[in-house]
Parts: structure tokens; sequence; C-alpha cells
């Protein structure tokens, strides 16, 4: 029942918001909306009875496709990040106006939905109808909300990830003829009959289906553009939780239903996410405007996650999952101090910045705090997931994990890089006359600001809520 | 009751740092150095229970990270070695809040609050680095002053430069915490552990390549940490911080977490000739290279800074050699002159408004008699001319090096001798002769004020008697640090070499520090050097190039390395293929079109031709299939 | 007469409507064109359909022929019917195509393109 509500509220309140017209009352209804689904996922971890978080019934029976919904220790993890992510989104652009802002809190409320469908369904052809349902309004937000660029930008990451969904649609059908029982459940797809040979093929097609949404190098170049020209909340939502349904389906469908194909791969793989997390941090250092060089960290971190899973160790498992929410964290709380910056200043360029801690010091102290986070220092949330998967990639791999370690130099460098040229130094024209954030953008800053401190401190409730789930997954996987 | 050390600290720092706008610095100062003062009582209270006999006291708070593999625990562990630390860095550390409530008044409100709160997280961290009862805790310490380090190296933001130093600091740290990273991955993967009692009662499962290769990994966090080749460089630009940072930070506590990881670790690298080799090479070349480089610095604070970097050298020297106790003794010993000299340099500093270049004093003997008093007792420490407590430790350290190895030894006068002559060149330049800065500044000169002063008569006292707490045996000492060390320091190297030759080793290195002390007072003290060197001289003032070469090799090519990606894998290559894919579909798509060109007749031209090639592939059905079971 | 020289003729018929379609830019013309093109099906269509009576009265020598070889017949007049229709839509086309661009030539109306 839970599961159901998870996905219908989201749905009838992003429905009816695309229709009133009245700003402010948009916002606030989006908010309210947000705020019952966070109640409602908060109910659904904390809730005893378990049967309230499944739900079943028949949907496409020919076709032996049920709507069947659940809430494990992996979807109750990733639901809460959606929950938790979009009031605070919503409250930390309540003051921003947007053009025709019912249809954009609406489709934002739809995509909410279509994520948390990704993150409960437990059927494949289910699975693929809200992975699509997800990016519709991905798209109609970057198209009419967007940047200058966006026409040309979203062009991109519609290809790129419409490539991707075709990729894993025939991998679906395809493994779909080869059920025993002919049915798109999660469990016919684990036992689904492949030779050695097609098995191949569709882990690779699923592979790139997932890699262009994580995104992996070398899929990941519609990554930096999309965030860059996207409207900011947008970013968030896609940064925050967006790129976590890649890894969601490496962990719910790929490992388990390839677990051969994927030992046979992981040395590629693995390989391959630390060369490219080497190498979005290199970028990342090169980069002069704030959006692009989060997304190119973005790009490193999550390839770290990539690199762990595949990884295939318990301790490193155990990091992405809880890495999957504090990376969703930590990195709405960046886009957040992005937002204000940009719409007060008009800029995002380091070499029109400066000095800003002086006229923003709030702003200042805690942009830094989710900066460290960034940077994954110890007592903040990030610590403790990458912990975990270094040490994974490190039980897989003292190589791999001692080439992967350089990235968290790296990404101290480009971090603090970052907070010098920003809000250090003195000020320059553009910040002379800047002031400090407003109200509503502090609150959500330090709700994060709470979140990335209590779970930096504490984070064993986080470990046990997905224990479960990973002892599974450990068996499917070995 | 462990737990209340760091918890004082804690909440000095939220307090400050939450309410800084809102508190006078009257009562900011009081919470900053009643925090620290608090944990002291408190740690003193813990050192004499250790000290009495009390059971090894390992106090878990909560479970931190348990999972499947291995389980980490929030636990604090107070023994012999931690207690010791405990007192180091409270009591000095109280001193040096105090000395800052007067140092730092110039400041406004909300960032004199601010420097509190730092300082107080910066005590916060550094008890969490040494009360953990595992790697992991070590670790969170162990980052977290380097946080604090990077913090209060730009504390002063608006000066880029300064911010610059703090990223150096930041990132060359982190070179250092990667590797101790890897070390604790290793420990756990082969041992499923990181607590300290467990990790040593398991050593012999491990094999000594992982030995090697933990022992080694965590040594490059030390050299980081510890400022020590080849990571060193951050160490000189950190003194950009405000002076008491300096001193606590940067001279007495902080960068001598190296020290306490590698003694804290003894059973693993009593265990590893490798390692134990690597560590006494590396720092009795940081002792010496510090050490040239330090005879030529005219900003006297970077004299303090590079003679920091050489006698942690000395203490991995000792390390390295086996001299455990020898070690933590320097670091004791050390703490006390050293804080002396950079509060007597920070002193100075006050009354000259922040002038920091030696050539532009000289001649404050007279005009600031308690910091001249107490700068040249520390100068007589550092220099290691007996009964000051500098010569006991350097001894004991370089009696120990030359049971190992008498080069070792050899070596270590040497830069004794460096030693002496860089602290009495400092000396008589600052202290001696005639004064050489501008009328106005003259005019102002004055001793500094009680809060600075009495800080620096108790480190005084401290730096003069601090080397009887471990009075050889050759003086008929009862060794007593050592003996209180003992049941952690297990793996202790007894160096044993007849009391005649010790006599003899101690008379030599006396002998050199004197001789060089007595040329540089002689020399400089009429003198001083105000010329840019030349020769030799100008390679050692630019610091040997060091900073350039690093630029040159490692950082620009980084950059470009990065700019490349950027400009071109990621613009021409990946982005040029997937635009390609798109423009050649665009293109193609373009051409298709004039296809159709509205003319009635063309598509049924086109028609006609489908029809017919579709015929043609019914007539040749059969060949056309045979064909492709062929291909496929 | 054997069949092969009715398929020669409507084959001749058909490809000469083919041709005049394709070549031919009076609408008029191809219209004519088109009507040779349904006329040859026409031929055809009565030719197989007495060919079959033929064959089938053949084999089944003394029994009712099961068809009258008129069938066909019926299906052309019903096909000219419509053509009829057809001739006379798409002659007011080709009127009110005159009307408005004063000419009969289909390549003046390209308006499909883009």
């Amino acid at each position: 029942m839970i599961a159901l509500l998870l996905i219908l509220i989201p749905v009838i309140g992003g429905l009816i918001n695309l229709f009133i017209k009245n700003e402010s009352s948009a916002k606030a209804f989006s908010l309210i909306v947000s705020l019952i689904v966070l109640a409602v996922a908060l109910g659904g971890i904390y809730t005893s009875q378990a049967d309230l978080l499944h739900f079943d019934i028949s949907w496409m029976p020919d076709l032996g496709s049920r709507i069947t919904l659940e809430l494990d220790g992996l979807s109750k993890i990733l639901s809460l990040l959606t929950a938790v992510s979009m009031p605070v989104i919503l409250i930390a652009v309540y003051k921003d106006h947007y053009p025709d802002a019912g249809k954009f809190f609406g489709l934002m409320l739809l995509c909410q939905a279509g994520m948390l469908g990704v993150f409960l369904s437990m059927d494949a052809l289910l699975f693929y109808f809200f992975w699509e349902l997800a990016l519709i309004p991905a798209y109609f937000i970057c198209s009419i909300w967007g940047g200058e660029k966006r026409i040309q930008v979203t062009f991109k990451f519609f290809v790129y990830t419409f490539v991707g969904s075709l990729l894993m649609l025939v991998a679906i059908i395809f493994v779909y003829f080869h059920t025993p029982d002919h049915s798109f459940a999660l469990k016919s797809f684990y036992n689904a009959h492949l030779t050695a040979a097609q098995t191949q093929w569709m882990f690779w097609l699923f592979f790139i289906a997932l890699a262009i949404k994580m995104p992996v190098f070398p899929f990941h170049t519609w990554q930096p553009d999309t965030y860059e020209q996207s409207p900011t909340a947008f970013t968030m939502v896609l940064s925050g939780v967006m790129v976590k349904m890649g890894l969601f389906g490496v962990i719910r469908w790929l490992l388990p239903m390839f677990p051969q194909a994927a030992s046979s791969n992981s040395s590629i793989i693995v390989t391959l996410t630390v060369i490219g997390m080497l190498y979005a941090s290199l970028i990342a250092i090169k980069q002069d405007d704030m959006k692009r060089l989060i997304a190119y960290s973005s790009i490193a971190h999550v390839g770290l996650m990539c690199a762990a899973l595949f990884a295939k160790q318990q301790a490193g498992i155990e990091g992405v999952f809880i890495q999957m929410f504090n990376h969703g964290i930590n990195i709405i709380g960046l886009w957040i101090v992005v937002d204000v910056i940009e719409k007060q200043l008009g800029t995002r360029k380091f070499s029109e910045l400066g000095g800003l801690a002086q006229k923003a010091p709030t702003l200042a102290i805690l942009f830094v705090v989710m900066c460290l986070a960034n940077v994954a220092l110890p007592l903040t949330n990030a610590f403790v997931g990458e912990f975990l998967m270094f040490s994974g990639l490190f039980n897989y791999s003292p190589v791999m994990a001692g080439t992967a370690i350089i990235c968290i130099i790296l990404a101290a460098a480009y971090t603090l890089n970052m907070i010098r040229k920003v809000f250090y130094g003195n000020t320059v024209a553009s910040t002379e006359h800047a002031h400090d954030s407003s109200f509503n953008v502090n609150a959500a800053l330090v709700v994060l600001v709470i979140l990335v401190i209590v779970f930096g401190f504490y984070p064993q409730p986080m470990i046990d809520l997905t224990r479960e789930t990973v002892q599974l997954f450990i068996t499917k996987i070995s | 009751m462990a737990y209340l050390v760091p918890l004082f600290p804690l909440i000095g720092f939220l307090l400050n740092g939450v309410f800084r706008n809102s508190l006078s610095k009257g009562l900011v100062g009081i919470i900053g150095c009643g925090a620290v003062l608090a944990s002291f009582v408190v740690s003193v209270i813990l050192f004499l229970d250790v000290r009495a006999g009390g059971a090894l006291a390992v106090q878990p708070l909560y479970p931190f990270i348990h999972v499947a593999n291995f389980k980490i625990d929030f636990v604090f562990q107070v023994d012999q070695l931690s207690s010791l630390f405990l007192l180091i860095i409270t009591g000095i550390g109280f001193l040096i809040h105090l000395y800052s409530t007067s140092y730092m008044h110039d400041e406004t409100n909300d960032h004199f609050a601010r420097y509190f709160s730092y300082l107080n997280l910066f005590v916060f961290s550094m008890l969490l680095l040494v009360l953990g009862a595992n790697y992991v805790i070590m670790f969170i310490g162990w980052e977290g002053v380097g946080l604090c380090s990077y913090l209060l190296i730009g504390y002063w933001f608006k000066n880029t430069d300064y911010n610059k130093a703090a990223n150096k600091a930041f990132i060359m740290n982190r070179i250092g915490d990667a590797g101790f990273l890897l070390g604790i991955f290793w420990l756990l993967s082969k041992l499923g552990t990181a607590n300290y009692t467990d990790v040593f009662a398991n050593v012999s499962n491990l094999t000594p390549t992982d030995i090697t290769g933990i022992t080694l990994l965590l040594f490059i966090g030390a050299m980081g940490k510890s400022a020590q080749i080849p990571l060193y460089t951050w160490l000189p630009d950190a003194m950009a911080g405000p002076t008491p940072v300096s001193a606590l930070i940067h001279a007495a506590t902080m960068v001598t977490a190296g020290i306490y990881m590698v003694a804290r670790s003894n059973a693993l690298y009593s265990l590893s000739p490798i390692a134990e080799n690597l560590v006494a090479v590396i720092g009795i070349a940081t002792a010496l290279f510090a050490a040239t480089i330090a005879i030529k610095q005219n900003d006297i604070k970077k004299v303090l800074a590079y003679s920091t970097v050489s006698q942690l050298g000395y203490m991995f020297l000792g390390l390295g050699v086996g001299a455990y106790t020898g070690s933590v003794f320097h670091v004791m010993t050390h703490a006390f002159f050293k804080a002396l000299l950079f509060l007597g340099a920070g002193s100075v500093i006050h009354a000259l408004h922040h002038e920091q270049d030696m050539r532009n004093m000289g001649g404050l003997k007279k005009y600031m008699p308690v910091t001249h008093w107490t700068f040249l007792i520390a100068c007589i420490a550092i220099a290691g001319i007996p009964p000051f407590s500098g010569f006991f430790s350097k001894d004991e350290i370089l009696a120990a090096a030359y049971a190992k190895n008498p080069v070792y030894w050899v070596l270590g006068v040497i830069g004794a001798g460096m030693t002496a002559f860089y602290m009495f060149r400092l000396y008589a330049t600052t202290f001696l002769g005639q004064f050489r800065g501008t009328e106005e500044q003259k005019h102002h000169l004055h001793e500094s004020p009680a809060a600075i002063t009495i800080p620096l008569i108790i480190l005084a006292l401290l730096a003069f008697g601090g080397g009887f707490f471990n009075v050889p045996a050759i003086f008929g000492g009862g060794q007593q640090l050592h003996h209180y060390l003992s049941p952690v320091l297990t793996a202790e190297h007894e160096h044993e070499i007849a009391h005649s030759t010790e006599l003899m080793l101690m008379g030599v290195s006396v002998g050199v520090a004197l001789l060089a002390a007595i040329i540089a007072l002689t020399k400089y003290a009429r003198k001083p050097e105000l010329n840019e060197p030349e020769g030799l001289g100008k390679v050692l003032a630019n610091k040997w190039y060091i900073d350039e070469l690093y630029d040159n090799v490692i950082v620009n090519p980084l950059l470009a390395l990065g700019g490349f990606f950027k400009n071109v894998i990621e613009k021409s290559g990946i982005d040029g293929f997937v635009n390609g894919v798109g423009g050649f579909i665009q293109y193609s798509s373009r051409r298709l079109r004039l296809v159709q060109n509205g003319k009635v007749g063309t598509y049924i031209l086109l028609m006609i031709f489908s029809i017919l090639i579709l015929w043609l592939a019914f007539w040749y059905q059969a060949t056309i299939t045979g064909f492709f079971q062929k291909i496929f | 007469m054997p069949i092969q020289y009715y398929i020669i003729l409507a084959a001749a018929l058909f490809c000469i409507g083919v041709t005049g379609v394709l070549i031919r830019r009076n609408a008029i013309i191809i219209f004519m064109c088109v009507e040779l093109m349904l006329n040859s099906v026409n031929l055809l269509l009565v030719a197989f359909s007495k060919m079959h009576y033929a064959i089938s009265s053949a084999n089944n020598k003394g029994t009712a022929a099961i068809t009258t070889g008129t069938d066909a017949q019926l299906f052309v007049f019903f096909i000219m019917v419509v053509a009829a229709a057809e001739v006379s839509v798409g002659l007011a086309i080709i009127v009110m195509m005159y009307r408005n661009v004063h000419s009969t030539d289909v390549n003046f109306l390209n308006r499909l393109k883009n």
C-alpha cells in the first residue's frame, strides 16, 4: 500500500499542479505534495508491517506482466533520497520565479513519480515504463526552462538516453522470451535461460543503457552540458536522484541477472570506471564554471560507485548503497549554492567571482561544509560510503584502489580551488554588492548539512537499513 | 571519562561557531580557553590514573561502521602513549589559546570567535587522533586536524596567497592521507580489524610483504602530516596562518601526529627492516635538507618552520632506529621549545605590527626582555646544549642512531650543528645589535601584555626543565619516561653502547653545537646578513627550488593533461564522435530530403522502381535467403 | 487465339500508360494515360476470364461449366463505371487547377515539397 501511495501521490499531485495557474499556489501545492510523499516514505521505513510494503495486481496477464511494487532495503534508501530531496529542492527555489510555475513543478512531481516507480517496480516492463516516464518530464523541463543552448543540449540528452533506453528495451524483450514462464517478473528474469553468448550480449546491452544513465566514462558527455543548461532546480533532481537510476539498475537488474557475465567483464568495467574517475577529476580541475566542475566531480564519484559495484565485495556494496543516498544529498547542497550565486550575481565563472565570504558568510559556511562532504572528509556522510567502497575495491584489486584513490587528492584540489576562487580573496565587481542567502535557502541547506553531519557521525542506521538486501544481493551475484 | 576530553573542545567549537556574531570577545576567549583547560584537567586525571597503573581503558562509545567484513567502533583508548599526548595537546593547547586572546585581539568580534572555534575544533580533532583505539578513528582525527590546519592557514581569507598556502597544505596532506587509507584497507582486508590491540595481537598472521606494505603506506601518511621529504613543502607555506596557530598546529602538535602514528604502530614497524630503514633515511635526509634551507631564510617564521621540519626529521630518525621513547620524548621537548619559539616570534611580530623579516629587526633585547630571555632559553634548548631539554631528547635519538649505524650519527651531528647555527643566527639577528626598523615601529616597541608573556614563561620553564622527565641512566637518571612508555612501546630496540662511548658522543655533539652557536653569534650579532645571497646561498634561500620543481614536474603536467582531456578528448574526441553521428544523420537526411521534390511523377517513378525491386527479390527469394544464411 | 497475345497487348498498353504518366506533364494527358492503364487491366480481366472458361469446359466435358466466362465482363463494367466517376472528379480537379494557376502542368504543383 505504501509502495503504491509513493507513486500515486506525486502522479496525482503533479497532474493537478499542471493546471494551477497561480505561481505561488503552484509552489505551495507542490511543496505540500512532496512533504506528503516524504511522510509516506518515512512511514515505509519505520513501519513494522511488512505487508504494507508490497503491492501486486495483475496488469497485462497476456504478456505476463504485473504491477509489482516492493520496498526493500535498496528501494527504501532510494525512495527516501527521492522523497527527501524534492522538498529540499522546492524550499531552496521557493523564492525564484519560474514562468508557467504550475507546469514546471507539476513536471517535477511527475518526474519524481517516475523515479519512485523505477526504484519500486519489481517487473521489467513496469520498470521500463517508469524509466521512460521519468525521462519525459526531463525533456520538457530542459527544453522549455533551460539555458541558452537548451535545444541543442536537450537533443543531445535525448539522443543519449534514448539510445540507452532502446538498448535496454531490446534486452528486456529478448530476456523475456527466454524466461521459463514468459513473464516480466523480476524472479523470472533472474532465472532466464540464456546461452553464454546471449548472456554476454544482453549484459552489454543492459550495461551500456545503464552506463549512459549513471554516467560512466566514455558515455558521460551529455551530463555536464545537461547539468549546465537545465534549470538548476531540475539539475538537482537530475544529479541528485536521477543518475542513481543507473546504479539502481545495475544492482536490481544487471548484476543478479547476469552474475557470470558480470564477473567475467568486471575487470574491463572496473578499469574503465577508474580511468573515467581520473579523467573526470582532471577535467574538473581545469573547469572555470561551477556547474561544470560539480558535474565532472559527480562523474568521478559515480564512477567510484560503479567500480565498487562491479568489484562485488560486500563492504564495497554496502558503501554503494549508502553512498547513493549521501551523494544525492551532497550534490543537491552544492547545486543550491550554485543556484543562489547564479541567480544573484548572474555568473558562475570563477574568473568573475571572488570574496563572497565577506558578503555572504552564512552561505560560505554552508557551502564549505557541503564541499567538505564532497571531498569525503571524515565525519561527513560521504566518508563512510567512500571508505567502504574503497575498501571493497581494495579487496578486489589493490592496484585499482591505489589508482582510484588519487581521485580523493584531485577532489580536494578542485573543490578547494572552487571555494578559494568563489568565496575567498577580495571582492570583485560582480560580488561587490552581493548579499547573504535568503531564509529559505539557508533552511534547505541547514537540513542538508544536518543530514551530512548526522550520517557522518552515526552512519550505522543507514547500514542497518540496507543490510538484509545487501546480504541477499551478495548471495545472488556470487 | 575519556570521552570528556574531546567533548569540551567540541562544545567550545559549537558555541563559538554558532554564536559567533553575538558573543563578546571576552566570552569567546573564556569559552575557548575554558574548554581546553577543562580537557587539560581531565587529561591530568587520566594521566595520573594511567601512571598509577590504572587498567588500560578502552571505551567504546557507539558502533561507527559495522559491516559484514569488519566492525569499526567509535572507541577511545587511554594508555601510556595517548595520555602523554593528551597532556601535551591540552596543556600547550591551553597556553596557546590563552596567548591568542591577546594576539588576536585586533580582529573583529565574529572573526575572533571564528578563530577560537577553529582552534577548538583543532584540539577536538587532535584529541580524536590520539585517543582513537583504531586506525579509522585516528584517521578521522588525522583528516580533521588537516581540515583545521587548512581553515587556520587560510584564516585571513582575503589574502589569495594565504588561501593558496592553505590549499597546498590540505592537498599535500591528502596525498599522505591517501596512503594512510590504503594502509588501513590493507589491514582490514588481511585482518578484518583496525583496532590497535587486535592488530598487534595478530601480527603473526601477516606475511612480511603485508607488513612492509602496510607500514610503508602508513608512513606515506606520516610523511604528509609530519612534513617529511618529499611532502614537506606545505609546512613552510603554512606559516601564512596566525602565529599562535603555527605554534600549536605546525610545531607542537599536529605535525607530530606522524610520529605518534609510527610510535603507535611500533609493533608493525619493528617487524619490517625495510620500513624501518626507510623511515630512518627519510628522517635524517629531511633533517639535513631542511636545516640547510633554514640557514638562509630571512622570514623569522620560515626559519622556525624549516627548523620544525628538520626536528621532525630527527624524530623519524629515532623511530627508524628503534628509539621510540627517544622520539616521543623529543616530540615532548620539541613541543615545549618550538611552541615557545613560535610564541616568542609571535610576540616580536605583534610588537612590530606584523613585520616578519628579520633584516628589519635587531636589538629587541632591550625593548622586550621577557620575550628575549624566553626565546634565548628556547634557542639553547633546541641547539641541544645541556642541561636544557633538547639535549636529553636529541642525545637519546643520536645514541640510538649510533648503535644502529654510525653514519646516521655523523649526519645527525652535522644537522645538530646546523640547527644551532641557524637558531643563533635567528637570535642574533633579531635580538642583538641595533634596531633596524622604521622610527614609527621603534616608537611603538614594547613588551607584550601578560596574556602573551605568561605562556612564554611557563613554556620557558618547561623548555628548560623538560629534559629531566627522562634523564638517561648515564647521568644516574631513572629514565622515567622510558619506563612509563614501555608497556606500549614493546618493540623498542635496546641500544647497547658503552657509557664511555656514549659520553664521547655527547661531548662531540654538544661541542659541535656550541661551536656552531658561537660562530653564529659572533658573525651575526654585529653585522647581520642584509644583502641578497648569491651562489649556493641563493639556492638555499630559494629552498633548493623544490617548489618550482614540483610545479614543473607534477602540477603543471597534470594540469596540462587535464586541459588536454578537457579541450581535446572531451570536445573533439567523445563529443566529436557523438555529434559526428548526429551530424552525419542530419547531413544524410538533408540529402535524402531532396528526393521529396513534391513532383508526383518522381514519386510514381520511385514507386515503380520499388515494385520492380520487390518483384525481383521475390523472384530470387531462394538465392537471397541462402546468401544471408551463409553470412550469419 | 493464345492468351499470350492478350497479355502482351495489355502489358504494352500498361507500359505506355506508365510511361505517359511518368514523362508527360500535362495533367489531361496523364489522366488519359491512367485511363489507358486501367483499360489494359480490363482487357486482361476479360481475357483471363475467357481462358478459364475454356479450360474448365474442356476439363469437365458434359457437366455444367463452373463459370460462364462472363463474370469478368461484369467486373469490367463495374470498373468502367467507377472510372467514369473518377473522370468526372478528376476533370473537375483539373479544371479547378487550371482556374487557379492557368496551367495544366503538374510540375507546377510541387507544394508537397518541404
